[in-house]
């Protein structure tokens, strides 16, 4: 345990077993402040299974988890956000957006909702405020998808958590929700990413970690921007440290079938 | 009528009715979003095992009448499942129904034995199978009451959080909230619950108190809180006016209540559906930016 000062999220040697079969095997990852990482793999690599054990949604069979340097029992949540793939299956409840967002207010220490003030305002950063008081029933998946991200921003993390965040919404929001979290990255937030593309994030990235069959095969640059992200007319605000390794690893599905 | 609020008796009943019938409803909010509307009903089968082996308790004890124990034997036991169920639930050993199931079974036939071993018979079990709240005591209204209270405080001052792992558990988890805790307190507070209903409805009518209420809420409210707030006016509703109707006719007030709360429930569907007619013309999602052009060629 050398390092482990300074670290947002580091998990050693985990290894995740759900259903008598192990998920993932002997996984290291560190991530610093600041950092944007992306976690990327085929469907069934374990991407959102190492999420969510380093978030203690599911149980580490071997291995440490450690967030801002703490295990996970003391860890300090209120500087966490994370948004899940989906929101749960309806159960016939009526919830409006205003509610599931304040819901995101509470932690370990903290069993009261916020204020609803809050919560309108990071509906407000995703263009949902005035959908604040309408069920979540009634809306398509892709504002749906925007009231959780809502949900995470209301924290104010200083670590984003966001599994495929951009599956199922359209160009537009993709935009606004890219320039939200290039707006956090840039206030110090670090982020880590499940995606499947990494088009729409390609110039934020700082990193990229590349997991097949539950272990990590990459930990080091993302995959080359495309064209369009590389241009001229692009800003790529983060220089990588080294040059994109050819070591044939990143070409495989990881940007998700080159077009 | 007022011959009917003067009967200290009737009175008796009537508070118990009104606190039982808002507090029941409270509950069954947070059970309907967590998908375990029939929780209510698994643990009021195993709280007649608990009702039983107070029975048998007070017997051994030599103390009369012999069911002085069966309320606290039941919210014993009722608390014991319900915690224990969740426990095993969340460790994913066996899934919800599967546990539910056993609770039923169990729960009958662990009463009918145990009260068999008091030197009862089943019969005895009848009126907290299906009620007795015309025979409500001064103390068992004091029970109700304190009972009551406690599921109205902690579900409604932990609301907040009792949404959160309702809503989405994984979320809740990743928050850093104690889902075991709240997923515990809540079926101890189902546990309570159903406990102080079984002198109302009886057992095996108390989740219907819980549900039924929450389900005629949820087809004309827009909001959880909402939801929740006229579920329980409409559960305090039925029962008073549940119970009243049997001050008059000879009907068994558990059943009445239930009844008048499906009959409700009926209504306000047909009345909603009716209002609701589909207008097909609508875009459903105006306030969605389009985002694929359509050329059209000439």
């Amino acid at each position: 345990m050398s390092q482990t000062s300074g670290t947002v999220l580091r998990t050693d040697g985990v290894d995740v077993v759900l259903g008598g079969r192990r998920i993932l095997m002997d996984v290291d990852l560190t991530v610093r402040p600041g950092e944007v990482v992306a976690l990327l793999g085929a469907n069934g690599s374990g991407k959102s299974t190492l999420v969510r054990a380093a978030l203690g949604v599911i149980p580490v069979a071997k291995g440490q988890v450690r967030l801002f340097d703490q295990p996970l029992r003391t860890a300090p949540w209120h500087r966490v956000g994370y948004v899940p793939q989906r929101m749960p299956a309806s159960t016939g409840v009526p919830t409006t957006a205003c509610e599931v967002v304040r819901a995101g207010l509470l932690s370990r220490r903290r069993l009261r909702p916020g204020s609803r003030a809050q919560a309108i305002a990071a509906l407000d950063a995703m263009g949902m405020a005035h959908r604040a008081n309408h069920p979540v029933q009634e809306m398509s998946g892709g504002q749906q998808q925007r009231v959780l991200i809502a949900r995470a921003l209301v924290r104010e993390p200083d670590l984003l958590v966001l599994d495929e965040p951009t599956t199922g919404i359209d160009l537009d929001t993709i935009s606004t929700f890219v320039a939200t979290i290039d707006r956090m990255r840039r206030a110090g937030t670090t982020v880590v990413v499940v995606l499947h593309e990494t088009e729409a994030f390609a110039s934020m990235l700082d990193r990229a970690v590349v997991l097949r069959h539950g272990r990590v095969v990459h930990d080091g640059p993302p995959p080359p921007a495309r064209a369009e992200h590389a241009g001229p007319q692009h800003e790529h605000a983060h220089p990588h440290a080294e040059p994109p390794r050819d070591d044939g690893l990143l070409d495989l599905e990881v940007i998700g079938g080159d077009g | 009528m007022i011959e009917m609020l003067t009967s200290p008796l009737m009175q008796r009943a009537l508070l118990a009715a009104v606190l039982v019938g808002a507090a029941a409803p409270v509950i069954g909010t947070f059970l309907v979003q967590r998908r375990l509307a029939l929780l209510g009903d698994g643990i009021g089968h195993i709280a007649l095992t608990g009702v039983a082996a107070g029975w048998l308790a007070g017997a051994l004890a030599g103390l009369t009448p012999p069911d002085v124990l069966a309320l606290p034997g039941a919210m014993t036991v009722a608390v014991l499942g319900a915690v224990g169920i969740e426990w095993v639930r969340a460790r994913g050993r066996i899934t919800g129904d599967v546990a539910m199931a056993i609770l039923f079974y169990g729960g009958i036939a662990g009463g009918v034995l145990l009260i068999k071993i008091a030197g009862g018979t089943s019969a005895n079990l009848m009126s907290y199978l299906f009620g007795s709240i015309a025979t409500v005591s001064r103390t068992d209204l004091l029970w109700t009451a304190l009972l009551a209270g406690i599921v109205l405080a902690v579900g409604l001052g932990l609301r907040g959080a009792l949404f959160a792992v309702s809503h989405d558990e994984e979320f809740a988890r990743a928050s850093g909230l104690p889902v075991q805790f709240l997923t515990s307190l809540l079926a101890a507070l189902a546990a309570l619950t159903v406990t102080v209903a079984m002198r109302v409805v009886g057992l095996l009518l108390v989740s219907a108190l819980m549900i039924v209420p929450v389900a005629t809420a949820q087809v004309v409210a827009r909001s959880f809180q909402r939801t929740m707030a006229l579920a329980s006016g409409i559960g305090a509703g039925v029962s008073v006016v549940g119970l009243a109707v049997t001050y008059w006719y000879d009907l068994p007030p558990g059943a009445t209540i239930v009844v008048l709360a499906i009959v409700i429930y009926a209504v306000v569907t047909m009345v909603q559906n009716a209002r609701r007619h589909p207008d097909l013309s609508i875009d459903p999602h105006p306030d969605l930016a389009d985002d694929v052009r359509v050329i059209e060629e000439t």
